[in-house]
């Protein structure tokens, strides 16, 4: 592997080598004192944040470090990006540098790809951290590890991805990942944020969340992205809420060993209630932690076999 | 009845046999029972008290169920029972850049850990010690033990570090072109070990 970009194409067998690495890691790293592994001594790992993010950047550095790579964290707000510096002049400028690697986040969707294209003749990989409104690869492999992890697999399974589904990178990521992984995936969302063209995805559609809810095995939660929302996609977030909202009465009407997930950040008492991010059958802090471990995996996979 | 001379040498020489295995790992297991004072046997002033038994850490893939054999005999003939498990040295390795990237496999160390325990190290075949200096360095991350140890089932020779085993099934000097594949029935279905030639 020498970049990842999207979920869109990566097959079957590259994304289970993945996961299975973030298992071992997780499990290696389990109750030791010492977290970290000397795997990726003297590689430099570059995050460019053009975007706001928190557990993303955490995350990334974090697994970077554990690694023992170098991580060094550029944000668009602190670095020459302020002065009028072109994309490109930017991650030539990271490469030459030293990267070995550049984790790329950018509200244009595609710029991750750019990138990838103009460094194909340097020796450094590029990582989509989340590209406006098209993929969040490392969030559907740390969705499918914590989904693997819970429910023992992922073939067959039924899993809901429920909300702002136009918006969402998270949840195109999670739709090929998932599909290519052998899940029967259904997105639930008011027709106004379904995006065009989603009948050639490989899902099914639902306007009624209740009907689905008894025979889902997962629900992945979508924040809903008003900052992305230049228009009227509902009446009220109320009304959302009561028609898409993932509240205690419809928990119960999950069945017993569901479980629910969110990629963070939530908006409470919007499409999650408190009682059901705080419930033991919500595995959202399992995502997180899940995340070091399978960003790990993914550098281990970009950085540590032999240059291509 | 040997080749006649000068004839092409056969392509693979079985060292050991099924049986030969079997007696192999029974016999090393006398020895760390000895080597470690399992037996209760101390000093002239009778038996001393027993020290903690070692844990073994077989290094995947085929030290790990030798480390368990090995365990399992060594309560069969000691009655004490030595925890099992094993060490992937993967993310330890020095030639990770050299290859395509390895998959990880199955680290397991024992429930109560490392810490003042005596390790042994359990490999099929020590060759240059890199895989046992990838170990020692995981090991240090696991915990600190109070002595670490090595068992191989084969000793090949041609080291490239300051390493030794302790504990060694069979000594077989090798050519460096030579090929030595231990077969263990958890693994490869049945037990053996062979010597591809040239």
């Amino acid at each position: 592997m020498r970049d990842l970009l999207t979920t869109d194409g990566l097959g079957h067998d590259e994304a289970t080598a993945v996961l299975d690495t973030a298992d071992e890691l997780k499990r290696t790293l389990l109750g030791r004192e010492v977290r970290k592994l000397p795997t990726l001594r003297g590689r430099t790992v570059i995050t460019m944040f053009y975007e706001n993010s928190t557990r993303t950047r955490v995350s990334f550095e974090i697994a970077g470090k554990w690694m023992s790579a170098d991580v060094v964290n550029v944000s668009a707000g602190g670095s020459s990006v302020g002065k009028g510096e072109s994309l490109r002049d930017t991650a030539l400028t990271l490469s030459a540098a030293g990267a070995d690697c550049v984790i790329v986040r950018h509200p244009a969707s595609g710029a991750p790809h750019r990138l990838s294209g103009w460094l194909a003749d340097t020796r450094t990989s590029v990582v989509n951290a989340g590209d406006g409104m098209h993929e969040h690869p490392t969030q559907a492999l740390l969705d499918a590890a914590t989904l693997r992890e819970r429910l023992g697999g992922i073939e067959g399974r039924r899993i809901a991805i429920v909300g702002d589904v136009l918006h969402s990178r998270v949840a195109r990521s999670n739709v090929h990942l998932l599909a290519t992984l052998g899940a029967e995936v259904v997105l639930v969302a008011p027709p106004t944020l379904l995006p065009h063209g989603v009948e050639h995805w490989p899902v099914t559609t639902a306007f009624d969340l209740d009907s689905q809810l008894p025979g889902l095995d997962a629900v992945m939660m979508l924040r809903v992205q008003a900052e992305r929302m230049h228009g009227a996609f509902f009446p009220s977030a109320r009304e959302y809420s009561i028609a898409y909202g993932l509240n205690e009465k419809r928990l119960a009407m999950l069945p017993d060993h569901a479980v629910v997930l969110h990629p963070g950040p939530m908006l409470r008492g919007m499409e999650i209630a408190s009682p059901v991010a705080d419930s033991p059958r919500a595995a959202i802090t399992d995502q997180v932690a899940n995340g070091v471990h399978v960003r790990m995996a993914v550098l281990y996979h970009l950085l540590a076999g032999e240059e291509l | 009845m040997a080749p006649p001379r000068g004839a092409a040498a056969p392509a693979e020489r079985e060292l050991l046999s099924a049986g030969d295995v079997a007696r192999t790992v029974a016999r090393m297991a006398h020895q760390v029972i000895e080597k470690t004072a399992l037996d209760g046997a101390g000093g002239p002033d009778g038996p001393a008290e027993p020290p903690p038994p070692p844990v073994l850490l077989g290094i995947p893939t085929r030290g790990t169920p030798l480390a368990h054999r090995l365990a399992a005999r060594i309560e069969e003939f000691s009655g004490v029972a030595v925890p099992a498990g094993a060490l992937d040295v993967t993310l330890y390795r020095d030639d990770l850049r050299r290859r395509p990237t390895r998959p990880l496999e199955e680290t397991d160390v024992p429930v109560g850990g490392i810490d003042d325990r005596v390790v042994i190290l359990v490999d099929d075949v020590l060759f240059s010690g890199r895989t046992v200096r990838s170990a020692l360095d995981a090991l240090s991350d696991h915990g600190r033990p109070r002595a670490v140890q090595l068992a191989v089932l084969v000793d090949r020779g041609h080291r490239e570090l300051p390493i030794r085993a302790d504990y060694v099934g069979k000594n077989v000097p090798t050519s460096r072109t030579e090929e030595v594949s231990v077969l263990l029935a958890e693994t490869d279905g049945r037990d053996a070990v062979l010597i591809r030639g040239q």
